[in-house]
């Protein structure tokens, strides 16, 4: 195993002592199709957590029950020891399709969550300014949204989600509609944004490898009816060069080890 | 979406099909262009004059000093003082009680059912039909006229705002809702700025329609303003004054559509621009 984690089955996982999110008992059907159930999750502060599995697992469903986006048929969701069922100010979303508004600048759009907030122009832009340098697009400030490439957009939804400053982000595929040369580049940096903002992250992928390169933690879903079936910590060491990473020998094992789990789920 | 607008304009230009190169060209097309087929128009129109086609077909060289003739006279301005005012009163009711209506069924169920189908009623009748029981009922004055603009401008509006609404980016409400936003933060910036595109589309539709509605009634119901004077020059076959004041009306109601989209770019979609 070397220095990866392991805890098997579906039995749940003893709480980290400091768990920002805590999900208990989630359970969820569309129609007469199991999606989740009796899903136990406490989710660390300050990590970088994957929700990862085949597509089925209901990982974007449990992901948006924790945004207070769908409700759950059973079960609770807690965030710093609260419960809630709506979308709160301590959560922000990152969405698959990005999600900007075609009419509205990379600033307004950026603001956007300051603005439904009532903060003032002056003060929303300036904070806006800030984040669209920290995700790496400042020069295109003034831009619409069609100027901008998909790499760049999710870049936006992205500086949107930190900037109303949420403890947690939650992540909903933010790659799987960008390509492949600009993913990587947006792996690397949101390796080093999460080393910059203290905050946590919730992140759903269906790709093992984007997992294990950006993940503290991995949950592995298996699905009908979506239940946790793995939950993995690789102890890969994220300091240096990212693209050591690709090569790193614990990385390599850990993304073999959850092919081979995974494998049996794939028809 | 610059594509659909420009679809939008093209519809739009078929009202006033022969100022159609103002509103239904592209934007980016050179100047030049438009005022070649300005000026191919202009063209085609004095070599009809002076075959003639027909003895009441004036040239357009006539019908330009006849319309000079007008201006100097005074009668057209006061032809449109008296044609203007129902005619903007029934465009702008039209046009925000048509935008809340619309937005309303569009939000809200019961509201559809109630309201939706009177309005696809209204938009397959021959609508004109009802301008002389509209006349029987409020008389020959400002209020009959003002309902027919209305009554031909209103429907269209109405489903345009309805079906825009209806079909607003589901992933945008979400984004609204996670970000916090009110209800009425909802309608007011994703909502009505989404649909605007579409909105706009059914305003300039009714735009040219309220024209269509102010012109018929001044035939129809009171010898008034635009409608009496194409009549008067009519009865004395004053046939060049008679096309000076069709074309006036039509160049009226192409200059409103094109300001219509001008004030949509401006200030709903910027980012269409230029696109």
């Amino acid at each position: 195993m070397g220095a990866t984690a392991l805890r098997n089955g579906p039995s749940p996982v003893p709480a980290p002592i400091d768990s920002i999110v805590e999900v208990r008992g989630i359970s969820k059907t569309y129609g007469n199709v199991e999606a989740l159930r009796g899903i136990d999750l406490d989710f660390p502060r300050g990590k970088l957590t994957s929700l990862l599995g085949p597509s089925g697992c209901g990982k974007t469903t449990l992901l948006k029950i924790i945004a207070g986006l769908i409700r759950a048929d059973g079960g609770t969701v807690a965030i710093n020891g609260k419960r809630v069922s709506a979308p709160g100010p301590e959560r922000a979303f990152v969405f698959q399709d990005f999600a900007l508004m075609p009419w509205a600048t990379v600033t307004r759009n950026v603001a956007f969550g300051l603005e439904l907030r009532g903060t003032n122009k002056a003060e929303r832009e300036e904070i806006a300014r800030r984040y669209i340098a920290e995700v790496g697009l400042a020069g295109f400030e003034d831009k619409y949204p069609h100027e901008l490439s998909g790499g760049m957009r999710q870049r936006v939804g992205l500086a949107r989600a930190l900037s109303v400053d949420a403890d947690v982000l939650l992540l909903d595929e933010p790659f799987s509609a960008v390509d492949e040369q600009n993913r990587r580049k947006f792996q690397e940096d949101l390796i080093r944004l999460r080393t910059n903002q203290n905050k946590t992250f919730i992140f759903v992928t269906h790709s093992i490898e984007e997992a294990v390169y950006i993940s503290d933690r991995i949950v592995l879903l298996s699905p009908r009816p979506g239940r946790v079936s793995q939950i993995i910590e690789p102890e890969i060491d994220r300091s240096g060069d990212p693209e050591r990473i690709h090569r790193d020998r614990h990385y390599l094992d850990t993304v073999d080890e959850i092919w081979q789990g995974l494998k049996q789920y794939v028809e | 979406m610059a594509v659909s607008i420009r679809t939008d304009g093209e519809a739009a230009g078929l009202a006033s099909s022969s100022n159609r190169s103002a509103t239904g060209a592209s934007w980016d097309q050179p100047i030049l262009l438009r005022l070649v087929s300005i000026a191919l128009f202009a063209g085609i129109w004095e070599v009809a004059g002076r075959i003639p086609v027909s003895f009441a077909f004036p040239t357009f060289s006539d019908t330009v000093v006849a319309f000079f003739g007008l201006l100097a006279d005074g009668s057209l301005a006061t032809a449109y003082l008296s044609t203007l005012q129902p005619l903007v009163l029934g465009v702008v009711l039209s046009a925000f009680l048509g935008v809340s209506l619309g937005t309303i069924c569009g939000l809200w169920r019961t509201g559809e059912w109630l309201v939706i189908p009177v309005f696809i009623v209204l938009q397959a009748a021959p609508v004109a039909a009802f301008i002389p029981m509209v006349t029987f009922v409020y008389g020959i004055g400002m209020t009959a006229k003002t309902l027919a603009v209305m009554i031909l401008a209103l429907p269209v509006i109405v489903l345009n705002t309805y079906k825009a609404v209806r079909n607003v980016n589901e992933s945008l409400l979400v984004m609204c809702r996670s970000f916090l936003g009110t209800n009425w933060q909802t309608v007011a910036k994703i909502i009505l700025p989404d649909a605007s595109p579409v909105i706009f589309a059914g305003l300039r539709l009714g735009v040219a329609a309220g024209f269509v509605g102010v012109v018929l009634a001044e035939l129809l119901i009171t010898p008034t303003g635009i409608g009496d004077l194409i009549t008067f020059h009519r009865s004395r076959a004053d046939y060049a004054e008679m096309y000076a004041t069709i074309a006036s009306i039509i160049a009226l109601s192409t200059l409103t559509l094109v300001f219509l989209q001008w004030v949509e770019v401006r200030v709903f979609r910027p980012e269409s621009r230029g696109a």
